[in-house]
């Protein structure tokens, strides 16, 4: 079955692929650190939409769509197109990449982020895994 | 989308002398302390004089720059107020060069914050020039800088595409009196931006030919320059290959004996290139067993046999491990000196530190963590995995 990104199921799976992921949980050991996703808007999307993933020594402590009442300050924003996501889960654009070339957007501290390449990769072959399906291809 | 960068390259014996022309008011030399007490400031500053600028310098720059060291010599910077910056010497003085440069543009901001993330808006009070003194690192025309937060005793790996510098002045004449072992140790790390700069998975149309060029050069001038450090030509070619195989890798990332190489050299403070260079050859052979790999292509570019990709990795292995061998390059870490029980003791440490290396990610087989520490045990004493 596939899940539309961004969304509340689409969030849960990647959860659960995180916390089910051995490279992820080795890399990942010493991450601390909970992060918004924002999907910019385009097409049949009208606003920006926000996923919330708290990450814990290699585990997702907690994953979820961010309703607008939400006022949690976490210490890592990520923001890009749908498209860029996309083409990241796709494996066509390197995330690295990606954010040296300022697709994506990080706000926080970049160098421990860079310190944390290999479980940046893995958490991104986590989202890969999941079946995914895109608005405008809904 | 990715990116090509460049500064402009003034080579060949008697660049420096293109400073004679160069318009400004003032620059200012960031150097080290050898280079200085040996005249190199002075020499570049006599060109720069005879161009008339006014001329000072900041000659404090250790090997492994602190952020110390980077904060004392923006204040100098600033109050000098240059139009033009110099990074004199090897990787060190250039890098550490970068990141003043930064602080004098931008008052605002902290060392750490120099990321490819933020829009640094350079060139507005001063442009850059980079003058290599070695044939290894690259750093004249690369944006990457590498700092050491000795408060926390871990390296900053930074940089921005705006910290790449307007001009690169490659004259071979001023790596003449490099010593043989620093000679060979800095040719080895030109090789591994080569070899990962090619084999990489940032590669790119760009890089490419650099990449294959720089190898080339390196297996026909490095033993020569070693082997005589009077050879003019050996000397020419190498810096001309380290610039080179700069721009390549420097567009395209280095990979994993650089992550090894890093960690290597944080635990047991061996020099860079001879760390990166040790684990080349044994990180081809891992590579290349994943399936995935273009070393065929570098070995037929140095006319060895390359049939396929497996006869081509272990040739062009086979003829690294002759090129270390005949620049007295040691091929495993033992020969290096490490103990055995020493070398235990660290590999976790060692794992941690190359898994949190960014360049372990641009490899194009990634090893788990039990995979990286076999690697490391490989390399110790060159007995080969039964799984590899």
């Amino acid at each position: 079955m596939a899940y539309i990104f961004p969304s509340e199921e689409w969030v849960a799976q990647l959860r659960a692929k995180i916390n089910s992921s051995a490279a992820y949980a080795s890399s990942a050991k010493t991450w601390e650190g909970d992060f918004h996703f924002i999907v910019e808007p385009t097409g049949t999307m009208k606003e920006p939409v926000k996923l919330y993933l708290d990450l814990w020594h290699g585990q997702c402590r907690d994953a979820y769509l961010v309703k607008a009442e939400d006022d949690k300050k976490p210490e890592f924003i990520i923001a890009g197109s749908l498209e860029t996501y996309r083409r990241i889960f796709d494996k066509k654009l390197d995330p690295i990449q990606a954010l040296m070339s300022r697709k994506l957007k990080l706000q926080g501290n970049m160098g421990k982020v860079m310190r944390a390449v290999k479980a940046t990769l893995d958490l991104v072959n986590c989202a890969a895994s999941v079946d995914t399906t895109y608005p405008n291809a809904a | 989308m990715w990116f090509f960068n460049s500064p402009e390259v003034v080579f060949g014996p008697g660049a420096l002398s293109y400073l004679d022309e160069l318009p400004g008011r003032r620059a200012f030399i960031v150097t080290d302390p050898t280079l200085h007490a040996l005249g190199f400031t002075e020499r570049v500053a006599g060109h720069l004089r005879t161009a008339g600028l006014e001329v000072d310098h900041f000659a404090e720059v250790e090997p492994e720059p602190s952020l110390a060291t980077v904060y004392r010599g923006a204040e100098a910077i600033r109050a000098f107020e240059p139009d033009w910056i110099v990074g004199l010497g090897g990787g060190s003085a250039m890098d550490a060069a970068k990141a003043m440069w930064v602080l004098y543009e931008r008052h605002d901001l902290q060392v750490d914050e120099i990321s490819p993330m933020v829009a640094l808006g350079l060139g507005a009070r001063a442009r850059l020039i980079t003058i290599p003194t070695t044939a290894g690192t690259g750093a004249e025309v690369t944006w990457a800088l590498v700092l050491t937060d000795t408060a926390e005793g871990r390296k900053l790996g930074l940089g921005s595409r705006e910290t790449m510098a307007t001009l690169a002045v490659v004259d071979p004449e001023l790596t003449t009196r490099l010593p043989a072992r620093i000679t060979a140790d800095t040719g080895l790390d030109v090789l591994v931006h080569a070899v990962e700069g090619y084999t990489g998975s940032w590669h790119n149309d760009f890089s490419d030919g650099l990449c294959l060029k720089a190898a080339q050069m390196v297996f026909d001038y490095l033993p020569r320059a070693v082997a005589d450090g009077a050879d003019a030509e050996a000397r020419e070619k190498m810096a001309n290959a380290a610039a080179i195989a700069g721009l390549g890798f420097g567009n395209a990332m280095a990979a994993l004996a650089h992550a090894m190489g890093h960690a290597l050299g944080a635990v047991f403070h061996q020099p860079h290139g001879r760390c990166v260079g040790l684990y080349l050859p044994y990180t081809i052979e891992f590579v290349v067993a994943g399936g995935e790999s273009r070393y065929a292509d570098i070995a037929h570019a140095l006319r060895l046999p390359a049939d396929d990709e497996a006869t081509g990795a272990a040739t062009l292995v086979e003829a690294i491990r002759g090129l270390m061998r005949q620049i007295d390059e040691p091929t495993t870490v033992a020969g290096m000196g490490v103990s055995p029980d020493d070398h235990e003791a660290a590999i976790e440490r060692l794992c941690d530190l190359a898994e949190g290396d960014t360049q372990i990610v641009i490899s194009v087989r990634i090893p788990a963590r039990d995979e990286l520490a076999a690697l490391f045990r490989y390399a110790y004493d060159g007995r080969k995995p039964e799984w590899l």
